[in-house]
């Protein structure tokens, strides 16, 4: 804005003004029919969710996934889809820096005079666009499942088996989610998708004793297994190579499989991770 | 000619006058003779601190005409900050900030204390409705382009106060110090750690050491409940001076030159 610009704003406005009302009372009404419907919204909120907790905070579990309040989804959605090391720096603390002060910046960089937001085109697209965008990472990233949880339902086989094989198949669907596999790894909705392949049809292109193989043996970058043991190794390669293109996945869950034919011996029960609501 | 002047021309009653009508009134009965002392303190008060002033200043400032319900978002967030004083003010007189002990000082406000899992839902909440009232005024500043000339800097400390109040929603999310609240901390903390130059010194500074401790909780406790909240209230009495110093804009499509010229007739 030049001088001529500064003035000439100054004295549109200073019409403006002589033209308006004064604060009080005419414009002081709606500022407090706006304070009682904030603090009435803040208690209805306080009266329908209160103030619930979770478990105490417990540094030796390992299942715990966290979650951010729900205004931070769109930046944990950009953590998510950022795969390479070398961005990841750049996605945590450089776009909310770059943002930041895109921000404070704003005034010295946008010198256009106009103020009405159909005659900025730019900087209204810019508004709106960026607007869309952290609306739909923010759906984005609270749609994705946690990486430490897999929600798959086990495929119609298995169920049909039930018993000691739906038991198994499910002690290797926790084992895998335990193990940090969805850190690298897409399988269905849950986990990130790389630097590792996909694992949601893995069954279609190796057997069972291929995937136990690669657990204790993998190729870099993945870390190896073995730790685990024989056993447990053996369910999550008995888990992963039941998950196939063709298999008709079942809609119930385990636990509600196993609840209807009475069978409570499901071994290692697992605290069920929460998630922020 | 409009006038050039930014500031509005006071009423007259303004310059700390004598008012004969006060100094007249008669004491009448006990009701009269506490109106009679409660005018003297007013204007002892008045005489020493010019205060009327200010209050005409603020509270009788010309608004322009069009201004509309966008324009209350300050205000509402204003208010949602100032529940969150005073809620939270009520959570510190119970809450302890130790490793040990906050979770249980925390399920005893929930369950113990008189009306504590609302103020502590009010808090909770609170913060959220302030998080998204703040974007919206934001976003109402932003495309009003009420950001430009001669509001730049208060659009700077108004983006500051954003940064202040996200920083306020990530240390007081650890408080409650439950799983969720213990895990989110560590992974904020680990993004923190990322940051290039600062990065490595960010654990030592807010944590206290390499992981979330009882050293953490009262470093985010302090933040939360005192550096924080110092600069924001600062920085708001900053925020409002200016707003008021420099009047409240006008919607943008409302034009001057679509005022009549007969201007002053029509001054109410």
């Amino acid at each position: 804005m030049n001088q001529r610009e500064k003035e000439e704003y100054l004295r549109e406005y200073a019409v403006l003004k002589a033209q308006g009302k004064p604060f009080f009372p005419y414009i002081i009404v709606k500022d407090g029919v706006m304070m009682i419907v904030v603090i009435g919204t803040i208690m209805l909120l306080s009266l329908l969710l209160g103030g619930e907790l979770t478990a105490k905070a417990d540094a030796t579990t390992t299942t715990y996934a966290p979650r951010p309040e729900w205004y931070y989804f769109w930046a944990f959605e950009l953590l998510r889809v950022v795969k390479p090391p070398y961005l990841v720096g750049l996605a945590t603390v450089g776009i909310p820096t770059i943002a930041i002060l895109l921000l404070i910046l704003l005034p010295f960089y946008d010198r256009n005079p106009e103020r009405h937001p159909l005659r900025r085109p730019v900087a209204t697209t810019a508004g709106i666009f960026i607007i869309g965008a952290m609306f739909f990472l923010s759906y984005l990233g609270a749609e994705a499942g946690a990486p430490s949880q897999i929600e798959l339902g086990p495929p119609k086989a298995i169920r049909d088996a039930g018993g000691a094989t739906l038991t198994k198949w499910d002690q290797g669907r926790k084992l895998v989610a335990q193990s940090s596999c969805g850190g690298c790894h897409k399988i269905g909705e849950n986990g990130n998708d790389g630097p590792g392949p996909p694992l949601t049809e893995i069954g279609d292109r190796l057997k069972a004793g291929a995937i136990r193989e690669t657990l204790i043996n993998p190729t870099k970058p993945m870390p190896s297994f073995a730790d685990l043991g024989a056993d447990q190794i053996d369910k999550m390669a008995f888990f992963l190579a039941s998950l196939k293109s063709d298999a008709e996945e079942s809609h119930e869950t385990v636990e509600e499989l196993t609840k209807e034919s009475g069978d409570s011996s499901s071994g290692t029960e697992t605290p069920k991770t929460e998630s922020q609501p | 000619m409009a006038k050039l002047k930014l500031l509005p021309s006071l009423p007259s009653g303004l310059k700390p006058a004598t008012r004969p009508e006060d100094l007249a009134v008669k004491k009448q009965g006990p009701l009269g003779a506490v109106k009679d002392g409660g005018i003297h303190a007013v204007d002892w008060v008045d005489e020493r601190t010019s205060l009327s002033g200010t209050m005409r200043w603020v509270m009788f400032r010309p608004i322009p005409k069009g201004t509309n319900w966008f324009y209350t978002l300050g205000t509402a967030t204003m208010v949602a900050f100032i529940n969150q004083v005073i809620t939270g003010v009520v959570l510190g007189m119970y809450y302890e900030p130790s490793a040990t002990r906050a979770y249980e000082s925390m399920k005893y406000i929930n369950n113990e204390v008189f009306l504590g899992e609302f103020v502590h839902g009010m808090h909770r909440w609170g913060s959220t409705v302030m998080v998204v009232l703040i974007f919206l005024h934001m976003a109402r500043t932003f495309f009003f382009g009420a950001y430009k000339y001669p509001r730049e800097l208060n659009w700077v400390i108004g983006v500051v106060l954003l940064v202040l109040t996200l920083l306020m929603s990530v240390t007081g999310y650890l408080l409650p110090f439950d799983q969720r609240a213990y895990w989110a901390s560590v992974v904020a903390m680990n993004i923190a750690g990322n940051a290039p130059l600062v990065g490595p010194f960010t654990p030592d500074l807010a944590l206290g050491g390499p992981d979330v401790t009882t050293l953490t909780l009262s470093r985010f406790y302090l933040i939360h409940m005192m550096i924080i909240p110092g600069a924001l209230i600062a920085l708001i009495g900053a925020h409002l001076y200016l707003v008021i110093k420099l009047g409240t804009t006008a919607p943008p499509w409302v034009r001057a030159d679509k005022v009549s010229p007969g201007l002053k007739e029509h001054e109410e």
